[in-house]
C-alpha cells in the first residue's frame, strides 16, 4: 500500500515538475527575438483572400453565453469561405493572457487573439501581436464609427493593433420583486443620487440591505471604479506617469461606498459573487454587474431582474467598461496567407457584430448600435448609451498589475482594513512604484 | 550483510565465471558502468527536467528577463536585493507572501501530523465498517483543489454560506467573515486543507502501522505495558521512518499551498492571504518578470531545504 501511494505521489510530481519544465525551456528557446513580423504587407487589409486554403486558429476567453453564439459566427464564416478554415480555441481570461506569451514564443500560439482593450497596449510593447493599420484602411474605419476612447484606445506607439469588437459596459440590475415589497415602483429604478439612497431607506425599513458592496474587484472594484469617475477623479494622469486615485474625489466615492456598509444598507463582509447570487435571491435590490449579466438573468426570468442605465450618483455621468478587440498574432515563420485569411475574418466579423450582440455585448460599431435591429435586442441596448461617457482603463503596457493594485486598495477599505484614505494612499504609493518599474522595462 | 561476504569470499577459490576477468573495468558482477546504466533513465530524466531548469532558474534570476522582450540584461544580484530592499516595488508583496505562507505551514503543519495519526490508529483497529471509514476519511483527497474550493468558497460564504447559516440555528454567531477577515480567513484555509489531505497522510499512517509487527505489541503487553505505554514504546518508535517522511512531505506541500487561498479567501482582506508560490505565478507569468520570479523561487527553495535538512537532522539524533 504504501508503496502504490509513495510512487503515485511521485509520478504527479514527476508529472507536473516535467510540464512545468517543459514549457519554461519551450518558453525560454522560443525568444521573443526569433519572432517575425510579417504584418502590414500581407494581403489587401482583409477586403477578400484567394490564395490556397489557410487553417487559422483563433483563441478567445468567451467562456460565457456569449462562447456559444461566436462559434455560432464562426461557423457561418466557415461555411461562407471555402479556402479559409477558423478553428476556435477558449480559455478562462485570467489563464489566457497567461498562456498566450509562452503559447507564441513556442509557435503554439494562435493566428487571431480576442483581447481586451486595456491588455493591447502590453502585448503589443512585448512583440506578440502585429500591426493592424492596413485593416482599418480597408474596412475604412475611422474614430467617428466608435467611442472615441476604444478607438483610441486600440493605437500603441501611433500603430493600430487592435479592431474593436464590442464594448461591455457596468450595467445596473435591479430586483423588481424586492422593490415592490418595499412599496418602491419596480418600472422606476433610481436615476440619481437622491432617489437611490430614499430607496435604500425604503428597503431598510421593509429589512432588506438593498445595496451589497463587494469587496472584490467583480464587482465591487468596478462599481468604485465607476464611482471615483462619476465624482470627478481619475486613476492616473493624463500621461500615465502617475498614480491618482487617492485624490479628493477618490477618497470621498470611496467613503460613499464604504458607507453604504456602516450605514447598513450593505452587510459587511460580502462574500465573491455574493452581491449578485443575492441581488437574484431577493436578498439584495441593487447591483451594479457587467452587461454580461444580461444572458445570465435571460435564463431566469421568474427571477425578476430589470437592467438599467448605472444611476449619477456623483457630480457625473460614469461608468467602468472594457472593450473585446482582434488581434493578428506575430509567428515565428510568417506566413502571408494567414495572414491576410485572418484579415479577412476580422473584417467579416466585425460586419456582422449585430449578431454578436445577441450574446450580450454591445457592437464597437456606431452604425450598428444605431440600427433599428440593435435597438430591438432588449436589456443589451438598453446599456448603449452608457458608452457616451464609459471610463475605459488607459492603454499603457504593464498596467493590468497596478490595477490590481487599485482594486486591492479598495478590497482593504471595503473590508475595513484601513480607512478609504489610508487604503488609497497606500495603494498609491505602491502603483506608483510599479508604473516606475514598467517604465523601465518597456522603455517609455 | 555478513552473509553476502561470507558468500562472496568462497566464490574466490571457485572457478572464474566464463569470460569473466578478461575485459578490463569488468567485475564477476559486470560492467563497472552496469549501475549507471541502471541509473539512466531516471537520472536523463532528473538531469533534463530536474537539473537543468534550475540551472536555467538561476540563469534567469541574475537577469531581467521577459519571454519576449528581446532586451535581457545582466542585473546581477539587483532581482535578488530588491527583495530585502524596503524601497523596491515589489518588497511588501513579497514579504507579505512569506509571511502569509509562514502562518499557514505553522497552523496546517502539526494538525496534519497529528489527526491523520490519531484517524489511522482509529482505522487500524478491527470494528464492522472499516473498509468504508478508510473509504470515507481518503475521499476528499481524490477532489481537485478547484472542486474544493468552489465548493467551501461557497459554504463558508458570510452571509449566504450553509456554515453561517448552521451555527445560527444553533445559536451561535452567524456572522463570521470566514473567508473575508483574519483571522477567521486562516482558519477556513487551514481546515479546508486539513479536511482535504488528512486522509492521504493517514493512508502513510496506516500501512506503516500495519508493517509493526504483532509479536511486539504481544511482547508488550505481557510485560505488563498499558495502552498508552504500548503507543509511546512501540507505535511511535515503529512509525519514526514514516514520521520524517509524512512530517516532510506536509511541511513541503504546506509551504506550496497556492490553490486554496486563490479559491476560497482569494487573497483577501487585502492581499494578506496571498502565498509564496502565488506571488512567484503572477510575477513570472501575469507581470512576465521571469527573473524576479526565478529570485523568488530560488529563495524560496533555500528555505525549504534549510528546513527540510533541520528535520532530517532531528530525526536523525533521536534515532542515535
Amino acid at each position: 500500500m504504501i508503496q502504490n501511494e509513495m510512487s503515485r505521489r511521485r509520478l504527479l510530481g514527476l508529472g507536473v515538475g516535467l510540464g512545468t519544465a517543459a514549457s519554461l525551456t519551450l518558453a525560454g528557446c522560443g525568444g521573443g527575438s526569433a519572432t517575425k513580423s510579417g504584418g502590414p504587407a500581407a494581403g489587401n487589409g482583409g477586403k477578400d483572400y484567394t490564395g490556397p486554403k489557410v487553417d487559422l486558429k483563433l483563441w478567445n476567453g468567451f467562456t460565457g453565453g456569449d462562447g456559444d453564439i461566436f462559434k455560432k459566427l464562426v461557423q457561418q464564416f466557415n461555411s461562407e469561405h471555402q479556402n479559409i478554415a477558423v478553428a476556435v480555441t477558449t480559455y478562462q481570461w485570467e489563464d489566457y493572457y497567461s498562456k498566450l506569451p509562452g503559447a507564441v514564443s513556442s509557435g503554439n500560439g494562435p493566428d487571431i487573439a480576442v483581447m481586451h482593450m486595456d491588455q493591447l497596449a502590453t502585448f503589443a510593447a512585448r512583440g506578440v501581436i502585429t500591426e493592424l493599420d492596413d485593416v482599418s484602411k480597408a474596412l475604412e474605419l475611422n474614430e467617428g464609427d466608435f467611442a472615441p476612447t476604444v478607438w483610441t484606445g486600440g493605437i500603441y506607439n501611433d500603430k493600430r493593433y487592435g479592431i474593436p469588437l464590442d464594448m461591455h459596459p457596468l450595467g445596473f440590475y435591479y430586483n423588481k420583486a424586492v422593490m415592490q415589497k418595499a412599496g418602491l415602483d419596480p418600472n422606476k429604478p433610481p436615476t440619481n443620487k437622491e432617489e437611490f439612497t430614499a430607496a435604500l431607506v425604503e428597503l431598510k425599513k421593509s429589512g432588506i440591505q438593498g445595496f451589497w458592496v463587494s469587496p472584490f474587484q467583480f464587482t465591487g472594484g468596478m462599481t468604485f471604479y465607476s464611482l471615483l469617475h462619476q465624482w470627478g477623479g481619475t486613476l492616473f494622469d493624463d500621461q500615465v506617469q502617475k498614480a491618482t486615485f487617492n485624490s479628493d474625489p477618490a477618497v470621498e466615492a470611496c467613503t460613499w461606498l464604504v458607507d453604504m456598509i456602516k450605514q447598513g444598507y450593505s452587510p459587511a463582509n460580502v462574500g465573491q459573487d455574493a452581491d449578485y447570487l443575492a441581488l437574484k435571491a431577493g436578498k439584495n435590490a441593487f447591483n451594479f454587474n457587467g452587461i454580461w449579466q444580461i444572458n445570465d438573468i435571460a435564463k431566469d426570468p421568474a427571477a425578476q431582474i430589470g437592467v438599467a442605465e448605472v444611476p449619477q450618483l456623483g457630480t457625473q455621468k460614469a461608468v467602468w467598461a472594457n472593450s473585446h478587440n482582434f488581434t493578428i498574432v506575430k509567428q515565428r515563420g510568417a506566413d502571408n496567407n494567414k495572414i491576410s485569411g485572418a484579415k479577412v475574418f476580422i473584417n467579416w466579423l466585425s460586419e456582422h457584430s449585430l449578431d454578436w450582440a445577441k450574446g450580450g455585448q454591445v457592437p464597437a460599431r456606431k452604425a450598428v448600435r444605431e440600427s433599428a435591429e440593435f435597438k430591438a435586442i432588449k436589456d443589451v441596448s438598453t446599456l448603449a448609451p452608457e458608452l457616451e461617457y464609459a471610463a475605459f482603463p488607459p492603454a499603457t503596457p504593464g498596467l493590468g498589475e497596478v490595477l490590481l493594485t487599485f482594486y486591492n486598495s479598495f478590497n482593504e477599505a471595503a473590508l475595513n482594513k484601513k480607512s478609504p484614505k489610508q487604503a488609497l494612499d497606500d495603494g498609491v504609493a505602491k502603483a506608483n512604484k510599479q508604473l516606475e518599474d514598467n517604465r523601465k522595462k518597456y522603455g517609455n | 550483510m555478513a552473509d553476502v561476504i561470507e558468500v562472496g569470499a568462497a566464490r574466490k577459490d571457485a572457478p572464474p565465471p566464463a569470460g569473466g576477468k578478461g575485459r578490463r573495468g569488468v567485475t564477476e558482477r559486470g560492467s563497472r558502468a552496469t549501475p549507471y546504466l541502471f541509473l539512466a533513465p531516471y537520472l536523463l530524466l532528473f538531469l533534463t527536467f530536474g537539473l537543468l531548469p534550475i540551472l536555467f532558474g538561476v540563469w534567469l534570476s541574475v537577469h531581467q528577463w521577459d519571454l519576449q522582450l528581446p532586451n535581457r540584461p545582466f542585473v546581477g544580484l539587483d532581482n535578488y536585493k530588491d527583495l530585502f530592499d524596503s524601497e523596491s516595488a515589489i518588497y511588501g508583496d513579497w514579504w507579505s507572501s512569506v509571511k502569509a505562507t509562514a502562518i499557514f505551514t505553522v497552523f496546517s503543519v502539526p494538525l496534519l501530523v497529528v489527526i491523520p495519526l490519531g484517524l489511522a490508529l482509529l482505522l487500524n483497529k478491527s470494528f464492522p465498517g472499516r473498509t468504508f471509514f478508510r473509504a470515507v476519511y481518503f475521499a476528499p483527497y481524490v477532489l481537485g483543489v478547484a472542486v474544493i474550493g468552489l465548493l467551501w468558497r461557497f459554504l463558508l460564504d458570510a452571509n449566504l454560506g450553509l456554515v453561517n447559516r448552521l451555527l445560527g440555528a444553533v445559536g451561535l454567531p452567524a456572522d463570521t467573515p470566514w473567508v473575508t477577515d483574519v483571522p477567521w480567513a486562516w482558519v477556513s484555509l487551514v481546515g479546508v486543507t486539513v479536511w482535504w489531505t488528512s486522509g492521504f497522510n493517514a493512508v502513510i499512517y496506516l500501512a506503516g502501522l500495519q508493517d509493526i509487527s504483532p509479536e511486539l505489541y504481544e511482547a508488550s503487553r505481557m510485560d505488563g505495558a498499558n495502552a498508552w505505554q504500548r503507543f509511546r514504546n512501540v507505535t511511535v518508535p515503529g512509525l519514526r521512518p514514516v514520521l520524517l517522511f509524512v512530517l516532510t512531505t506536509t511541511i513541503l506541500a504546506s509551504a506550496n499551498v497556492f490553490g486554496q487561498s486563490f479559491l476560497i479567501t482569494q487573497g483577501a482582506p487585502g492581499e494578506e492571504t496571498r502565498t509564496v508560490v502565488w506571488r512567484i505565478v503572477d510575477e513570472g507569468l501575469r507581470d512576465n518578470d521571469a527573473g524576479r520570479a526565478a529570485a523568488m523561487s530560488i529563495v524560496f527553495a533555500l528555505a525549504l531545504t534549510v528546513i527540510s535538512l533541520i528535520n532530517f537532522r532531528f530525526f536523525r539524533y533521536r534515532e542515535d
